[in-house]
């Protein structure tokens, strides 16, 4: 047993010098275990100084200790460094190419008529109105006698209705021709006041450039006390300010005549033609946007309201032209057509809910 | 309706512009969908004298012409026959855009011969189709003038859309009197002449059948002459589109678009016998008729007959035999009154337009029959000389007379108008109106040639659109709360969810038609007699659907021809088991068609099959918030359905709420759709009315101990479903099992090869989650023999080992 300092110092060197040239962390633990084990010779040392003086034991222990420490530090070192070493060496094995696309995500839309529905209800619905809904299927009363519009009248043969065949008792059903009949239908089970809207599919027999024989309608019916036609103006400008995001939108009020309302109006928006594009909010052409008016007395009359006791007004628009407009779209037949390029182009994604605190748009 | 400013000025006395004008109509309700000045379409044009013509050196057909023109005198190539020395022309030059042919003229070389203009046809100008030689004006028209003067195109012509409700504003007349009440002039009241009658006729008048004309006034003039009408009345009646036939023709034309009043005039020489009837037509009596087409008649109908027959169809269409020609000597003029509804009905049935139809449909001013007659008779003898005998008038005009009451304060209430009530009378009575102030408001009696007042509202709004709807104040109405409340019904919630659900699971919304073709709809349940549609636009879309899926099917097909072969679509939308309203209910529907990915080189992707559909009616029903852990799935689904692939989601045995799976092979041949296809349909209406869960949630139950998880293998008769193993483990031990799951299904040839004919082997993970110690081992053994117990006994089958 080799007790001198020069002997401890120079093992000190040569397990160091065998830890720097461990090329595996294999070789270290041998080195480890041979140095520093139970019966390593570091620990052989140290187990000698048992037969020392004090003197001696305190100066030989310290220098043990201190290679001891170096050792191991020297261990961890070189594992570490061994460690990285083996890591580096299979990352560089592990190389792909970042520019192959990700996997596929299917991505799904929402059709534009969907997308300005939720965004007129949007509106709406902070105005105080609720969403009313009728069957497609409807009879004569709802759809035509009770909206003012008797058997002969001029109205219906403008409206191009599609007929069921006639039944045995001489009736026969129609296809709804606008949402109107949802207002009938209002007005016969609830109490006034209420504000509510009717969105819903209308069909007429007519199909072509501009014309689909299914499209969609939104119906506006507010009975209230005291409610009279500059409520209504207001209320069709704070929607199309609204809807359209422009401040300030230009408008015009025009009388007209509909059946079912008394005054009547037509309501145009202000725009430009250009290209074949429309442009909202800029130039000197108008665009026919909306029918409106007050109800008339024979329509609350049929509908089991007193016409001395209430009023209101009611308003109709295209949902589909309402789409078109806002987001650009010139033709309606694609609309109903499922081309999927089509959807993919004009959809919407299913996490883009229109919100007023977000923006409808 | 058209007319010209002039015409208008005949009946208003203004100084308003144009635009003022324009500006009027529109807020007045009589909308204007153009306004044509043909001063300035046709500015570049104008008159030029042709000096000299002679041959093209190398062109048969052209003629070389001097041309004088306001910027002297230029050389003009021509193929027009009729260019020749000495006519007055429409010369264009160089730089003027020809609205005729949409070029713009410049100068050209035209088989080495230079060519400065052009000498313009009708049609080059869009006059009319003429083209077959260049325009020859009357040789007083002095060289520069602007071609619509020298045309008599100079009076700018407005073109309105006419509402139904007002057959006043089919005349001149009655859209002066609106103007006149919108402050833009004086109304000139017609000029009613006396007619002194010569002599007397034979001719009787027979009104059989009242109801349908009330009132038939004759009144035969002789010995007229029938020539052109004069320059100012072809150059009206040019304007507004019409053909200057003859002076007889014109004035009823005059008639009809001045006073909104149509009239006819028989040649009084072509008909037999000496009595006019008005009857209902007999049945396949024919007419021949001025539009040069032969109709047979339906009882119910109205006609004009003399001895020999129909002469006349009341209030559409007068008879060819009859008519005034070139040497008409002796007319009758007929000044009738036709019912409206009858009118109607009879120009439908035969699908005649006319002026007369759309006028007398809409109703004309009975009383003013007579002045009617008086002023064409008068214009009669005017521009045709002539001999007015006595009129003769049958029946009467029926009694129109209404008035109602326009109460104090009520146009404010309607409208927000404040007006004092002077101004409310004076609008009624610049309309017409005859008004007298009561203690409760203005008692108004509604004139005679406005059928479409019947009420105070009616009032209210003659008021509100003279006075304009500009001046409506716009007006907030009151908010209902602080913050909006939320109005969406649990129903319409559910179809947002669904949607938003859908469209994130990838599938594209589709707004499909209510409709579809007969045999899809047979094929998905429907085709009732009922839901078929009498006039449908096409055989494709004859029937109301019964199924989403029956026009889905196509809508993939259409895009699977557009070379796109992954289609997923899905629609939340009607469907329609009956006519009632309550057979129309709510689906969320959706096909996926061809592969679960794109083509992709991480590869992994397969054919769609009856799971995915399972997952996106799951997903439809999770985002519904129909209580999913609590469905059962059966193997049972409409006959749409693959027979064994396909299935229904339902509430306890009773309430189906959705069904899945891939389409019937049979279907996809017959509808022409290639598989794999795989569809859902979701009842939306179907489930519960009130949401699974309240706002609050149940408390979180978290347990500290870990869960322990043991996989088991069966061997089962391949008929034996999973549901039934899933089943069997969970009533195992309710407490100490949370969840069961299958992992592994192994079937098919390799199967049975090794568990023997018909066998497959399932294999699934039960959660054992220990509530109150660890489980020991034997605990766990515990219960995986009751497991084992419990599949097998429902079962039949084996533990695999």
């Amino acid at each position: 047993m080799c007790t001198s300092s020069a002997d401890i110092k120079k093992l000190g060197q040569e397990i160091l010098q065998n830890i720097t040239d461990a090329a595996s962390e294999l070789e270290i633990e041998a080195i480890r275990v041979r140095a520093l084990g139970k019966k390593g010779l570091i620990s052989g040392q140290l187990r000698g100084l048992g037969h020392m003086g004090p003197e001696e034991r305190r100066v030989t222990g310290r220098l043990l200790n201190e290679t001891k420490g170096r050792i191991a530090e020297a261990i961890v070192e070189r594992r570490n460094a061994l460690k990285m070493a083996a890591l580096n060496d299979r990352l560089a094995g592990e190389h792909v190419d970042v520019t192959l696309p990700a996997r596929p995500r299917s991505r799904g839309t929402i059709h534009p008529i969907s997308r300005v529905y939720d965004e007129v209800i949007e509106i709406f619905a902070d105005m105080g109105f609720s969403v009313a809904e009728g069957p497609h299927i409807e009879d004569d009363f709802h759809n035509f006698t009770a909206l003012n519009i008797p058997p002969e009248h001029p109205a219906r043969q403008e409206h191009d209705t599609f007929y069921f065949k006639v039944r045995e008792d001489g009736s026969r059903m129609v296809l709804r021709t606008h949402t109107s009949p949802v207002q009938v239908r209002v007005m016969q089970t609830r109490e006034p006041p209420f504000r509510v809207i009717a969105p819903g599919r209308v069909f007429r027999c007519d199909s072509d450039q501009t014309h689909t024989p299914m499209f969609h309608q939104i119906e506006g019916l507010v009975i209230e006390d005291g409610i009279h036609l500059g409520h209504l103006k207001w209320v069709l400008e704070s929607f199309c300010e609204s809807f359209f995001g422009i401040e300030g939108i230009k408008m015009r009020f025009r009388p007209s005549y509909f059946p079912f309302t008394e005054p009547s109006m037509e309501v145009d928006i202000g725009c430009r033609f250009d290209d074949n594009r429309i442009r909202m909010g800029e130039g000197d052409d108008w665009l026919e946007t909306a029918g409106a008016g007050m109800v008339h007395p024979n329509v609350l009359e049929a509908c089991g309201l007193d016409s001395y006791r209430h009023q209101g007004f009611a308003f109709g628009m295209g949902l589909d032209r309402l789409a078109m407009l806002k987001y650009a779209i010139s033709d309606l037949r694609a609309f109903f057509t499922a081309d999927l390029r089509w959807l993919h182009h004009y959809g919407f994604s299913a996490f883009d809910t229109p919100t007023l605190a977000q923006g409808l748009s | 309706m058209k007319f010209t400013l002039g015409w208008l000025k005949d009946h208003l006395d203004t100084d308003a512009g144009i635009d003022d004008l324009v500006h009027g109509l529109i807020g007045g309700g009589l909308e204007v969908e153009s306004l044509t000045d043909r001063r300035q379409t046709l500015a570049p044009f104008s008159i030029a004298h042709v000096r000299a013509t002679r041959r093209h050196p190398n062109a048969e057909r052209l003629q070389v012409c001097d041309v004088e023109t306001e910027a002297g005198l230029v050389q003009v190539v021509c193929g027009a026959a009729n260019a020749r020395a000495g006519i007055k022309a429409v010369f264009a030059p160089i730089g003027t855009h020809i609205p005729g042919t949409g070029l713009n003229l410049k100068k050209v070389n035209i088989r080495g011969v230079e060519s400065n203009g052009m000498l313009c046809s009708e049609r080059e100008i869009e006059l009319s189709n003429e083209h077959d030689g260049i325009i020859e004006l009357a040789d007083d028209s002095p060289v520069g003038t602007p071609a619509a003067v020298a045309l008599g195109l100079d009076d700018p012509v407005f073109d309105i859309a006419i509402t139904p409700n007002r057959p006043d504003a089919l005349g001149v007349h009655g859209i002066a009197r609106d103007l006149a009440a919108k402050g833009l002039g004086t109304l000139k009241p017609p000029t009613i002449p006396k007619i002194a009658a010569a002599r007397t006729s034979q001719l009787n008048v027979a009104l059989e059948t009242p109801q349908a004309c009330p009132l038939f006034i004759a009144w035969p003039v002789c010995r007229v002459k029938n020539r052109p009408s004069p320059v100012w009345l072809q150059n009206w009646l040019r304007a507004v589109g019409l053909r200057p036939i003859s002076a007889l023709v014109d004035i009823t034309n005059y008639m009809t678009l001045t006073y909104g009043r149509p009239l006819h005039v028989f040649d009084a020489d072509r008909l037999a016998g000496e009595t006019l009837t008005v009857r209902s037509a007999h049945r396949g009596e024919t007419l021949d008729a001025l539009d040069g087409h032969n109709y047979t008649l339906k009882s119910g109908m109205t006609v004009i007959a003399d001895a020999s027959g129909a002469v006349g169809l009341g209030g559409i269409i007068g008879g060819e035999t009859s008519a005034c020609g070139p040497q008409t000597v002796n007319v009758v003029l007929e000044v009738a009154l036709f019912d409206p509804v009858r009118t109607a009905r009879t120009g439908r049935l035969l699908n005649i337009q006319s002026d007369a139809r759309y006028r007398f449909e809409r109703g004309v001013d009975p009383h003013f029959a007579e002045p009617a007659a008086q002023i064409a008779v008068n214009m009669i003898v005017e521009l045709c000389g002539g001999e007015p005998c006595a009129p003769i008038i049958a029946g009467q005009p029926p009694n129109i007379s209404r008035h109602y009451t326009l109460r104090k304060g009520r146009v404010c209430e309607l409208t927000g108008l404040d007006l004092p009530s002077k101004r409310e009378q004076d609008i009624l009575q610049s309309l017409g109106f005859e008004v007298n102030e009561t203690a409760s408001g203005l008692d108004c009696v509604a004139p005679s040639w406005r059928p479409d007042i019947h009420g105070e509202a009616d009032l209210v709004e003659e008021i509100c659109r003279i006075v304009g709807l500009d001046a409506v104040p716009s007006t907030p109405i009151p908010r209902v709360s602080a913050v909006a409340r939320p109005v969406l019904t649990l129903s319409q919630r559910r179809v947002r969810q669904a949607r938003q659900a859908l469209a994130a699971r990838g599938l594209d919304e589709a707004v499909a038609w209510s409709f579809a073709p007969a045999r899809a709809a047979e094929l998905f349940g429907g085709g009732e007699p009922q839901l078929k549609l009498i006039n449908p636009i096409s055989a494709e879309r004859s029937d109301m659907r019964p199924s989403i899926l029956a026009t889905l099917m196509a809508e993939v097909r259409r895009n699977m021809a557009r070379g796109l072969e992954e289609v997923g679509l899905f629609e939340i939308g009607p469907v329609y088991k009956g006519d009632r309203p309550e057979d129309q209910t709510l689906h969320a529907s959706g096909v996926r068609r061809g592969m679960t990915a794109p083509r992709h080189w991480a590869g992994d992707r397969r054919g769609v099959d009856a799971f995915d559909a399972k997952a996106d009616a799951l997903a439809v029903l999770e985002a519904c918030g129909a209580p999913v852990d609590a469905l059962q799935t059966t193997a049972k689904a409409p006959e749409w359905f693959h027979p064994g692939r396909s299935g229904t989601l339902c509430l306890g045995p009773k309430i189906p709420l959705a069904r899945f799976g891939e389409i019937h092979p049979r279907i996809l041949a017959e509808l022409d759709v290639n598989g794999p296809l795989a569809g859902f349909e979701v009842m939306i209406d179907s489930l519960p009315q009130t949401r699974a869960q309240g706002k609050a949630r149940p408390p979180l139950e978290l347990c500290d101990l870990m869960a322990i998880k043991r996989d088991f293998a069966f061997i089962l008769e391949q008929s034996v479903e999973s549901g039934q193993v899933v089943k069997a483990a969970r009533a195992a031990d309710r407490q100490l099992i949370s969840a069961v799951s299958v992992f592994d299904l192994f079937e098919g040839a390799q199967a049975a090869a090794i568990f023997g004919p018909c066998k497959k082997s399932l294999a699934i993970e039960v959660t054992l989650q220990p509530r109150e110690r660890t489980l020991r081992e034997e605990d766990i053994e515990a219960v995986s023999r009751r497991i084992i117990a419990k599949v097998e006994k429902a079962t039949g089958g084996k533990l695999r080992c």
